[in-house]
């Protein structure tokens, strides 16, 4: 149930819609709400986590027109006919895509909180390098937070990736 | 799949899926119909007496759930070792931030103005903030003396060394406050029941924990408490005991309002307000001879345990048996001494008191190194504790550990000799001056002394309708890999693939006790415990004559759905027995500390930028010998993760503090490493063929935390010649070093 509905509250006020994994949207929300919190209590996609409120962690990483956003930064009537993909958005079907199984076997996710938005954010970088240096994915992933892991299988998760896709250009 | 491909192959993660599809449920993304929002009004002084409290008349009051110690059932602390802290303060509040007064709403929105609308008045009293001003006694805020515990190791004859030593070496060392930053902040729900009682649902380590300091908050019978664990988002201790202080803030609104009540912090309050790594100070004054022999010394480990006693016990009980470090010591006395100030108490954290104490062991070690004239390579290895020499507390070295070995092959691995020529000829030209540093360190594995036997712990196998089994404990997955690897144990066990395992969610109505999962003793001694109930329940299979001694899969599950339609189930138990002749004595802290030890050497590679001072990781080579590694990716992610919480407590992670409160609550000022700041972190494991544990496993969860900061100290010293005896280290601590001209 949304936190908005539950009793003595009144609904939002305003009207938004947008393409969530590729299915329209149309919300009522407070003028002010966050996109991270329409995401996770007006549609469930519980997927994004809020990890500072700040845009410091990224574990609320979406995809917003193909940019990587934090969406606790991003105010919900911004996203208004927006092409939003979150991690719900990922997979096809029950076919994990390749990055989530990437993520899988090298131990790229251990708690799993900031997985989503870290899977998002590596997907983000190969969509725009295809093939990105350890260097690049360094730079790349910064601006997603992962306490456990050190990193250093997340780096080869998205190499394991990456050499898919350069599999599939040949 | 076989059974023996199970162990020691890395197998997919049991929740991995969920984890990487978004799919995986964690309390905030848990609601309850009628459930209401909690929040806490905390103090705002550091030490004082609370005279009155009254309420912002704009707000309407009557909507809002309130609760004070006045409406707890039971006893107003959180039970945990000792009973000292409060669930609410009353009267008197001794930290900032201590919990006051509680809300709930069902609008989330309307709290935080309301938790502003409660004005407390104070009479402030006089505070302490630091280790110096407790032992000073300037106001005694905690029993007689201010000091929650103390601790001494004697063995051998100390005072007879110094007149035979060719060098006395002395130095004092000092470590931080650390936040775990687990990336999921605390979060409850907890619902009342007049039936059934209450139940809580959280983010936490020890269900049984939550469970004990519950019944005695709430007055409740053991039957009347349920705690269950949801998917948690990191932990590294942090989530040890202080979700029992929130959770017995959601259960006292749960059982007022009636309604199941949902309290999660926000970064800021997490970090203001729940425990870190605590705060240390390590005096070291040892007897050497001229080859760099250690004769003998005297070792003072002090810690700052905040306002309340919590575990600080415990936590001071490993780092004062880890003071000595890897090294033979004919003669010590080592003193371990936790006290207390009006900072929030500070509690579990990777560890656990080891990484503050072996700091200081590993900086000295290079200070004697120096004095005798030594390398600190030689001087290592001539003081390294061989098999059949014993540690600090008398603990013979039984297993057959060569850490000479161990620190041969980390040199190989890290060319160390060929790049400090190189960086001694390189760092006269430019800014840039770079350095090796080693740390050689050992971390016991499983509770301290007669940890394990007091705890008795307890889990169960259970085979299913379905055929398949299922592994009941109370253990927690936080992203170590516990359901992944107690699943792989039960398997192979039982000659079942490893699909055919599950694990049940840990719920204190369904699971028995299997200890808290902290001190890197899930693999090895509940793993242990798995290994035997997954073969209590082959064993009753075979015994009854449903089940050859060799079997199929397919065979296994029909002869467990034949044995639970005849004898409605089939459950197999296994309880900790303690080793024979082990001996502890917990009153001379002497004999056998751990089971086991894992043993590590790690070498840093340290660049640091004279024109900027900051310092920074370029390679860093990990080490260990931790019996036989189960699952190597697992493994492997322990270990660098650890590493980069070590580089980051070294390095980056500052606490600020201001009259006890923590001024950077927010990741915007507290700083851990971004996947930009870190080394290429690369992992190796010794295996010498010592056997513990399921399947030879010893501990590794905290052992990674130990070696990182001294290491880099240690390189930043080879580069820069000056010297720092304290962690973190920042850019700003260097600048102010070298430019007072640093001694040597």
């Amino acid at each position: 149930m949304s936190r908005y509905s539950s009793d003595n509250q009144a609904h939002g006020t305003c009207e938004i819609s947008f393409t969530v994994n590729g299915k329209q949207e149309t919300v009522r929300i407070f003028p002010m709400a966050r996109l991270l919190d329409v995401l996770r209590q007006e549609l469930e996609l519980t997927g994004a986590k809020e990890g500072c409120g700040e845009g410091e962690c990224g574990s609320c990483s979406v995809l917003m027109d193909g940019k990587l956003v934090n969406s606790c930064l991003i105010p919900a009537l911004q996203a208004a006919g927006a092409s939003l993909t979150t991690i719900e958005g990922i997979a096809e079907g029950t076919q994990l895509s390749a990055m989530q199984t990437a993520f899988l076997e090298c131990g790229g996710a251990q708690c799993g909180i900031c997985t989503p938005g870290m899977i998002l954010s590596a997907c983000h970088l190969l969509s725009k390098k295809p093939e990105p240096s350890l260097e690049e994915i360094r730079e790349g992933l910064a601006g997603n937070l992962c306490r456990c892991t050190g990193y250093m299988q997340i780096f080869e998760a998205v190499v394991q990736a990456a050499r898919g896709n350069a599999g599939a250009k040949r | 799949m076989a059974a023996e491909n199970i162990i020691g192959k890395s197998v997919p993660r049991k929740e991995g899926r969920d984890k990487v599809t978004g799919a995986a449920r964690y309390i905030d993304d848990i609601a309850m119909p009628g459930m209401l929002y909690g929040a806490t009004v905390r103090s705002q002084v550091a030490r004082g007496v609370i005279k009155q409290i009254s309420f912002d008349p704009q707000i309407e009051w009557d909507t809002f759930v309130l609760v004070t110690a006045k409406d707890i059932p039971g006893k107003n602390c959180i039970a945990l070792i000792g009973d000292d802290q409060p669930c609410l303060a009353e009267g008197k509040v001794n930290h900032p931030e201590e919990p006051i007064l509680l809300l709930a709403h069902s609008n989330p929105h309307l709290l935080r103005k309301a938790v502003d609308g409660v004005w407390i008045e104070y009479e402030s009293l006089p505070a302490i903030f630091s280790i110096e001003d407790s032992e000073r006694r300037t106001q005694t805020i905690w029993g007689d003396d201010n000091t929650f515990k103390t601790f001494l190791i004697e063995k051998g004859d100390v005072d007879s060394v110094w007149t035979k030593a060719d060098h006395i070496v002395e130095g004092e060392y000092t470590t931080g406050a650390q936040e775990q930053l687990y990336i999921e902040n605390n979060g409850v729900i907890a619902a009342f029941d007049r039936e059934q009682g209450i139940t809580v649902w959280g983010s936490l380590q020890c269900p049984y924990y939550v469970h004990k300091a519950l019944m005695a908050l709430c007055n409740l019978p053991a039957e009347k408490v349920r705690v269950v664990q949801v998917e948690t988002g990191g932990a590294f201790g942090g989530k040890e005991d202080y979700p029992s202080m929130i959770a017995g803030h959601a259960a006292l609104l749960a059982m007022k309002s009636g309604r199941p009540v949902k309290i999660i912090y926000d970064r800021l309050e997490d970090m203001t307000a729940t425990t870190k790594r605590h705060p240390s100070r390590t005096r070291h004054r040892t007897a050497v001879s001229k080859d760099g022999t250690i004769l003998g010394g005297e070792i003072d480990f002090t810690i700052d345990g905040g306002a309340y006693a919590t575990l600080s016990s415990v936590v001071l009980s490993r780092g004062t048996i880890h003071a000595g470090g890897p090294y033979y010591w004919p003669n010590v006395r080592i003193r371990g001494k936790a006290v207390a100030t009006n900072a929030p108490p500070h509690g579990a954290f990777r560890g656990f008191g080891a990484p503050q104490s072996l700091f200081a062991m590993e900086r000295h070690m290079d200070r004697i190194a120096q004095v005798v004239g030594l390398s600190a390579v030689e001087v290592r290895r001539r003081n390294f504790l061989k098999p059949g020499q014993t540690t600090t507390t008398e603990q013979t070295i039984r297993e057959e550990i060569d850490l000479g070995k161990l620190l041969d092959r980390a040199l190989e691995l890290s060319d160390y000799d060929a790049k400090r020529a190189r960086f001694a000829q390189g760092n006269e030209a430019g800014p840039v001056k770079k350095g090796m540093g080693i740390a050689a360190f050992l971390h016991g594995a499983g509770f301290t002394g007669s940890g394990e036997r007091y705890l008795a712990s307890v889990v169960a196998v259970e085979g299913c309708v379905d055929g398949s089994v299922s592994v009941l404990v109370s253990s927690t997955e936080f992203g170590q890999g516990t359901n992944t690897v107690l699943c792989q144990i039960a398997a192979e066990a039982l000659d079942l693939p490893y699909e055919d395992v599950r694990i049940a969610q840990p719920d204190t109505n369904q699971v028995p006790n299997s200890g808290p999962t902290v001190a890197s003793r899930t693999v090895m001694v509940v793993g242990s415990l798995v290994r035997s109930a997954a073969v209590g329940i082959k064993q009753t299979l075979i015994a009854n004559g449903s089940l050859g001694v060799s079997y199929s899969p397919e065979e296994f599950r029909a002869a467990c759905r034949r044995h639970i339609a005849e004898h409605g189930q089939l459950r197999s138990l296994a309880r900790y027995e303690p080793p024979e002749g082990v001996f502890w004595d917990d009153q001379k802290y002497r004999g056998e500390a751990y089971a086991t030890f894992a043993w590590a050497v790690y070498i840093a590679q340290v660049a640091v930028d004279l024109s900027t001072y900051s310092a920074r990781v370029e390679d860093f080579v990990a080490l260990q010998e931790v019996g036989r590694v189960l699952h190597p990716v697992l493994a492997k992610g322990q270990i660098a993760g650890g590493v980069a919480q070590g580089i980051g407590f070294a390095l980056y992670e500052k606490v600020v503090w201001q009259n006890g409160r923590m001024q950077n609550g927010q990741m915007t000022n507290y700083i851990m490493p971004t996947s930009a700041d870190l080394p290429p972190i690369r992992v190796f494991f010794e295996e010498m063929g010592n056997v513990h544990g399921a399947y030879g496993a010893k501990g590794i969860g905290e052992l990674p935390m130990d070696g990182p900061a001294p290491a880099i100290v240690n390189a930043i010293e080879d580069a820069i010649g000056t010297r720092f005896d304290s962690v973190p280290l920042l850019p700003e601590d260097i600048f102010e070093a070298v430019c007072a001209g640093g001694e040597r």
